[in-house]
C-alpha cells in the first residue's frame, strides 16, 4: 500500500517541524539544506509520483555523507550538537524513502523523539509552545494513516480542519493525566549518564573583559535574572549594582579573573552602613559560572562559594534556571586588602599604553591625594568623553588610542581606561563586572535585570575607606545609571508605547511563572506538592500513594467516559417533557399517568385558561417532535428542552 | 519469506487453539441471535505492534528527559503518553454500542462474489475507522449519529451449497493506530451458493418425455397481462409505455413471451458425472428464463415445474445447489 497525497503531505509537514524546531540551533546552510531536501522530494511526490522513492544511488551517498558532515562540522559525533544534527538528518532522510504507512509511522515515531531534543536546547516557554505545535502534524499524520471510512469525496481543506480540531480536544483531554504523571514521575537523583551542559546559544557575562566583546550582550533583550525582594521595597535606581565577577589581571588589552583564594570569614571586613535587603534572584542560563548579587552580599547563597572579592560562583556552568536567596547591604564599608592583593591591584603589563601610564604617573604627583586623582580622571571623562554603543576601533595601546584619540565607547572601555589610570597612579583598582539596572514589574511584583543591563565599573581602594565603588560610565552618562540601558538603547524605542510596555510586562509574567512552575519543578518541589493536604515534606510512599489515587480517578472518568452511553436524541425529547411535567406537578396538576398530552393540556387550560400563551406551543412542539415525525433532528430536540427550561409558568398560579 | 509463511501458518493455528479453548475470550462457538450488540463484556483492546514501537519511543524520551533534568520535556512525553492511553478510549468507544441489526445474503454462483449485506442500527454517537472483516474481505464504515449503517460486502465462493459464513470481525485501530479494539460476531447467516453454470452453452433439449406446444398469444398492450412491477423484475421486461400511463411501473407477465416448454432432465445425462450435470442444468435454467420460456426441472426424486418467473428459478437453481 502506497502513501496517498495528504498522508505524504502530511509527514513532509512533520518533518519540516522537526527541522525547523532545531534550526536556531544548527548552521544556517544546514537548515536550508535540509528544508531544500523535504521540500525537493515533496515536489517529486508531487509531479512525478510515479517515480517512487529516489534510487539507491542518491540515498546511499547522502546517507553515508551524514555522519561526516557532523564530523566536519563539530569534530564529534557525541554530544548534544552533533547528535541532534544527526537526528534531524535521519529523519529528512526517512523522508526520503517514504513509500508506505510503515515507513510513515516510523517517521511520526522518531519525529517525537526530534521534537522532543528540540527542547534540551531551550526550555522557555515560547520553545515549548513551538514543540507543542509540532505534535499536531504529527497526529494529524497517525489519524491520516488509519483509514477512517469516511466519503473520500470530501473536500481536503475542511477534512483537515476537522481532523485538526479532534487532535486539538485529544491533546485538551490528555492534560489532566499529563500533569498527574509530570507532577508525581520520580525525577532522578544523579543523571543516569553524564549530560554536558549545551556548549552553544546565548550567554551571559563571562569571566573576562576586552573592549567590544559586550556589545553583543547590550543588543539582547533576555532577561538575564529576574529579582523578588522579600523584606524591603526595591532600591532606588542608582543603588542597582548586581556584582557579578571581579576582574584583576590586566593584559594590555583583556581584563580577567586572577585566581583569589575563597572568602576568609575571619578576615572579613564587611560592615553595613544600612539596612540590608533580603531577595531571591532566579537566574536564567547563563553557561557561565557566575552568580549575581546586589552590590554587596553580606551572606553566602547557600551552596555557592563566595571568593575574596565577593565573586559568587558555582560549581558548575549554570545550564539550567538556578533559584538562590541572598541578603545584601547597598551602603557598605568594605575593608582588608593584604600586601598581596594590593600588588595585584596595582600591576599593569609592561609595553603597553605609554601616555595613559605617563598621565597617571603624572596625575599622582601633581594631585597626591587619591580622592583628587580619582576625581581628576572622572572630570577628564566627563568633560571630553562620548558615550556611543559603536565605538571606533582601537589599536595596539588601546587605551591610549581611547583616551587620547577616540574619546568614545561604554562601559568596558571607560572602567578599563579608569582602571589603567589609577594603577598608574598608584591606586589600587579593580575592575567589576555585572549588571547595571532593572525594570520593576509592577503587575508581578519582581524586577528583571537583561542581558541589556550589563555593565562594567571599578572599586578603588581608599587606606581610610576601604573598597569604594566608581562608575566612570556615570560621570559621562548619568542617565544610563538613573534610567538604565533603555536610555543608551534608541534602537528600542519601540517600546515607549504604554500597551507594548504592559504586554512585556505580561509576557515576562508568563515566562517567570512558567521558569518557576515547571522548568524547576524538581525532587524538593514534588515532595512539597502535598503541603495543600498538610503534609510538609512527603515522602515516596505518600507520593506513591497520591499518585494511585490520582490515577484512579482519572482512570474512572476516562472509563466512565467510554462506558457511558449517550442518550439518544428521542430520549432528550422525553426527559424535558418530563421535566415539564414536574414542573407542572408542582402548580398542582401532576400528570395522570394515564393522560396523554393532549388531553393533558386540554385539563390544563380548563382550569386555567390564562395559561394558554405560555402551554400551547410548548404541547404543540412535543406534540410535533414525538407524533409527526420519525427522526428527530438533534438541533430540534434541544430547542425543546432549552424552551422548557425556560418556560414562565407563573400564570399557573392560582387567579 | 518463507519464515514468514510459517510464522503465519503458526498464529493461525494459534488462533484455531485459542479459538477451541477460550470460547469465552472469542465467543466463537454457538451462533447468536440477532440482534447483536456490542458491549463492554464482549470488546477486547491490545495495543498494535506499532503502538509498542511507539511506546518504546515514549520510554526512550522519558529516561532522557529525566536524565537531563528537562521538565518540558517530560512534559511532551507525557501528554504524547496521556494521547495513546486516551487513543485507547477512543478505540473502544467506536465499537462500543454498535448493533448488528440484520444480515442478508445475495444469491451468487459459484466462483462469483457472494454480496452479504450487513446492517447496523442507528446510535448516537459519531464513529470513524470502524472496520468489518469477514475472512479476508474488508470495509471500512463512518458512522453519523442517528444514521443506520449499511455495509455490503463480497464473499469469494468456490462451491456450491450453504456457504459457511466465517465469524464476523468487527474491529477497528481508530484513531493513531496505537491500539486495536476487537470484537467477533457468529450470527446465524443463510447463504447459499447456486451451482456455477456451464460456460458452454448446449442447445436447450428440444423433445423431452413431456414437450409440449403451446399457443404463442401476440404481445399486446393487453392489460391484463400486465402486472406491478416487483423488486428484481428484469429492466427490459418493464411496459414503459403502459406504466407513463398508468403512472406506475408495469412489468409484461413473461407468460405472453412463452414460446415452447423444455424439460431438463437429470437422469438424461447419463454421460456426464454429476457436478457436470449440474452445471448443464443450471446453465439450461438459465438460458430458458434468458428465453421466457417455461421449463419443467426434474431431479431425482424431485420435480419443478413447470413453470417460470424468478421465483421457479429460485426454488430451481436451490434444489441443484443443496444436490
Amino acid at each position: 500500500m502506497r502513501l496517498d497525497r495528504r498522508q505524504f503531505d502530511l509527514a513532509a509537514l512533520t518533518v519540516l517541524c522537526g527541522v525547523l524546531l532545531h534550526a536556531t540551533h544548527f548552521p544556517l546552510w544546514l537548515s536550508v539544506a535540509m528544508t531544500g531536501a523535504i521540500a525537493a522530494r515533496w515536489l517529486q511526490r508531487r509531479r512525478r509520483p510515479d517515480w517512487g522513492k529516489p534510487p539507491a544511488l542518491l540515498r546511499l551517498p547522502l546517507t553515508l555523507a551524514l555522519p561526516i558532515i557532523v564530523w566536519l562540522q563539530y569534530g564529534n559525533i557525541f554530544g548534544l550538537d552533533p547528535g541532534s544534527v544527526f537526528a534531524v538528518g535521519m529523519l529528512v532522510l526517512k523522508l526520503g524513502e517514504t513509500e508506505t504507512p510503515r515507513d510513515a509511522r516510523a517517521i511520526a515515531t522518531f519525529a517525537s523523539f526530534v521534537l522532543m531534543t528540540a527542547l534540551l536546547f531551550e526550555q522557555d516557554i515560547l520553545t515549548t509552545i513551538y514543540v507543542g505545535l509540532g505534535v499536531i502534524p504529527l497526529l494529524l499524520l497517525l489519524r491520516a494513516l488509519e483509514p477512517d471510512g469516511r466519503d473520500p469525496a470530501q473536500p481536503a481543506a475542511r477534512a483537515l480542519l476537522r481532523e485538526a480540531r479532534s487532535v486539538l480536544l485529544n491533546l485538551l483531554a490528555a492534560v489532566p493525566l499529563a500533569v498527574l504523571v509530570f507532577l508525581f514521575l520520580p525525577r532522578l537523583t544523579a543523571p543516569l549518564w553524564a549530560t554536558q551542559s549545551v556548549p552553544q546559544g546565548k550567554t551571559g557575562i563571562g569571566d573576562s573583559m576586552s573592549p567590544g566583546n559586550m556589545s553583543d550582550l547590550f543588543l539582547d533583550d533576555q532577561p538575564a535574572f529576574r529579582v523578588s525582594f522579600v523584606a524591603l521595597a526595591p532600591p532606588p535606581a542608582a543603588q542597582r549594582y548586581w556584582r557579578g565577577v571581579v576582574l584583576w589581571r590586566y593584559d594590555g588589552r583583556t581584563w580577567s579573573r586572577a585566581g583569589g583564594g575563597p572568602l576568609d570569614p575571619g578576615r572579613q571586613e564587611l560592615r553595613a552602613l544600612g539596612p540590608e535587603v533580603v531577595y531571591e534572584i532566579t537566574q536564567e542560563p547563563s553557561r557561565q559560572r557566575w552568580l549575581f548579587a546586589l552590590d554587596l552580599p553580606t551572606m553566602d547563597a547557600v551552596g555557592y562559594s563566595r571568593d575574596e572579592d565577593f565573586t559568587l560562583a558555582a560549581a558548575r556552568p549554570i545550564d539550567k534556571p538556578l533559584r538562590y536567596a541572598l541578603r545584601s547591604a547597598p551602603r557598605y564599608a568594605l575593608g582588608g586588602l593584604d600586601v598581596q592583593q594590593r600588588r595585584r591591584a596595582l600591576r599593569l603589563p609592561e609595553g603597553f599604553n605609554p601616555r595613559t601610564v605617563a598621565l597617571g604617573r603624572e596625575w599622582a604627583q601633581q594631585y597626591g591625594d587619591p580622592q583628587r586623582v580619582v576625581q581628576a580622571a572622572l572630570d577628564l571623562i566627563r568633560e571630553n568623553f562620548r558615550y556611543t554603543l559603536s565605538p571606533p576601533p582601537l589599536g595596539r595601546h588601546a587605551m591610549d588610542d581611547f583616551l587620547f584619540e577616540t574619546r568614545a565607547g561604554y562601559c568596558e572601555y571607560f572602567a578599563s581606561a579608569f582602571a589603567v589610570l589609577m594603577r598608574a597612579a598608584g591606586i589600587p583598582t579593580r575592575v567589576v563586572i555585572g549588571y547595571q539596572g532593572g525594570y520593576w514589574n509592577e503587575t508581578g511584583e519582581y524586577m528583571v535585570v537583561r542581558q541589556s543591563d550589563a555593565h562594567a565599573w571599578n572599586e578603588v581602594w581608599f587606606d581610610d575607606r576601604g573598597w569604594v565603588r566608581v562608575d566612570p560610565t556615570a560621570a559621562v552618562s548619568p542617565d544610563r545609571i538613573e534610567i538604565g540601558s533603555a536610555a543608551n538603547a534608541a534602537f528600542n524605542r519601540w517600546y515607549g508605547s504604554e500597551w507594548l510596555l504592559a504586554l512585556r510586562n505580561h509576557w515576562d509574567i508568563a515566562n517567570r511563572l512558567w521558569t518557576q512552575i515547571v522548568v524547576q519543578f524538581d525532587e524538593l518541589s514534588q515532595r512539597g506538592l502535598l503541603r495543600s493536604v498538610g503534609i510538609e515534606q512527603a515522602d515516596w510512599r505518600e507520593l506513591g500513594i497520591a499518585f494511585a489515587l490520582g490515577m484512579g480517578v482519572l482512570a474512572a472518568l476516562g472509563l466512565w467516559w467510554a462506558v457511558r452511553r449517550a442518550h439518544d436524541d428521542a430520549d432528550r425529547v422525553d426527559r424535558a417533557y418530563a421535566r415539564l411535567c414536574n414542573r407542572l406537578g408542582r402548580y398542582g396538576f401532576a400528570r395522570a399517568p394515564s393522560e396523554g398530552p393532549a388531553d393533558y393540556l386540554r385539563r390544563l387550560l380548563q382550569q386555567r385558561p390564562q395559561a394558554r400563551e405560555a402551554l400551547e406551543p410548548l404541547f404543540a412542539r412535543y406534540l410535533q417532535l414525538r407524533y409527526a415525525r420519525n427522526d428527530v433532528a438533534d438541533a430540534a430536540a434541544r430547542e425543546f428542552a432549552r424552551a422548557v427550561r425556560r418556560a414562565d409558568l407563573g400564570a399557573l398560579h392560582g387567579s | 519469506m518463507s519464515a514468514a509463511a510459517a510464522l503465519n501458518a503458526a498464529w493461525l493455528r494459534l488462533q484455531a487453539w485459542a479459538e477451541q479453548r477460550l470460547p469465552a475470550l472469542t465467543r466463537l462457538r454457538a451462533k447468536e441471535p440477532l440482534p447483536i450488540r456490542l458491549d463492554r463484556r464482549r470488546i477486547y483492546v491490545v495495543p498494535t505492534w506499532f503502538g509498542l514501537v511507539f511506546a518504546s519511543m515514549l520510554l526512550i524520551m522519558s529516561v532522557g528527559a529525566l536524565n537531563y533534568y528537562n521538565n518540558p520535556a517530560l512534559l511532551l512525553t507525557a501528554v504524547l503518553g496521556s494521547v495513546s492511553v486516551l487513543s485507547m478510549l477512543i478505540a473502544f468507544r467506536t465499537l462500543d454500542g454498535v448493533s448488528l441489526e440484520r444480515v442478508q445474503a445475495g444469491s451468487c454462483h459459484a466462483g462469483d462474489p457472494l454480496p452479504l449485506e450487513l446492517g447496523f442500527a442507528a446510535s448516537p454517537r459519531r464513529r470513524n475507522g470502524l472496520r468489518v472483516e469477514i475472512g479476508d474481505v474488508e470495509a471500512v464504515l463512518a458512522a453519523l449519529p442517528g444514521e443506520p449503517l449499511r455495509a455490503t460486502l463480497a464473499l469469494p465462493t468456490q462451491r456450491r451449497g450453504p456457504l459457511a459464513v466465517p465469524r464476523i470481525c468487527l474491529w477497528t485501530r481508530w484513531p493513531y493506530g496505537l491500539f486495536r479494539a476487537w470484537s467477533w460476531l457468529n450470527p446465524q447467516i443463510e447463504a447459499l451458493v447456486y451451482p456455477r453454470a456451464e460456460t458452454e452453452a448446449v442447445p436447450l433439449p428440444q423433445s423431452g418425455r413431456e414437450a409440449q406446444r403451446s399457443v404463442v398469444q401476440p404481445l399486446g398492450e393487453d392489460f391484463g397481462a400486465l402486472r406491478e412491477y416487483r423488486a428484481r423484475d428484469p429492466l427490459r421486461s418493464i411496459a414503459w409505455k403502459a406504466s407513463a400511463r398508468h403512472d406506475r411501473l408495469l412489468v409484461r407477465e413473461p407468460e405472453n413471451l412463452i414460446g415452447e416448454d423444455y424439460v431438463l432432465d437429470f437422469d438424461a445425462l447419463p454421460a456426464l458425472d454429476l457436478e457436470a450435470r449440474i452445471a448443464r442444468l443450471t446453465r439450461w435454467v438459465l438460458m430458458a428464463e434468458e428465453r421466457r420460456a417455461r421449463y419443467t426441472l426434474l431431479l431425482p426424486g424431485q420435480r419443478f415445474g413447470p413453470d417460470i418467473g424468478s421465483a421457479h428459478r429460485q426454488r430451481c437453481l436451490r434444489a441443484l445447489a443443496l444436490l
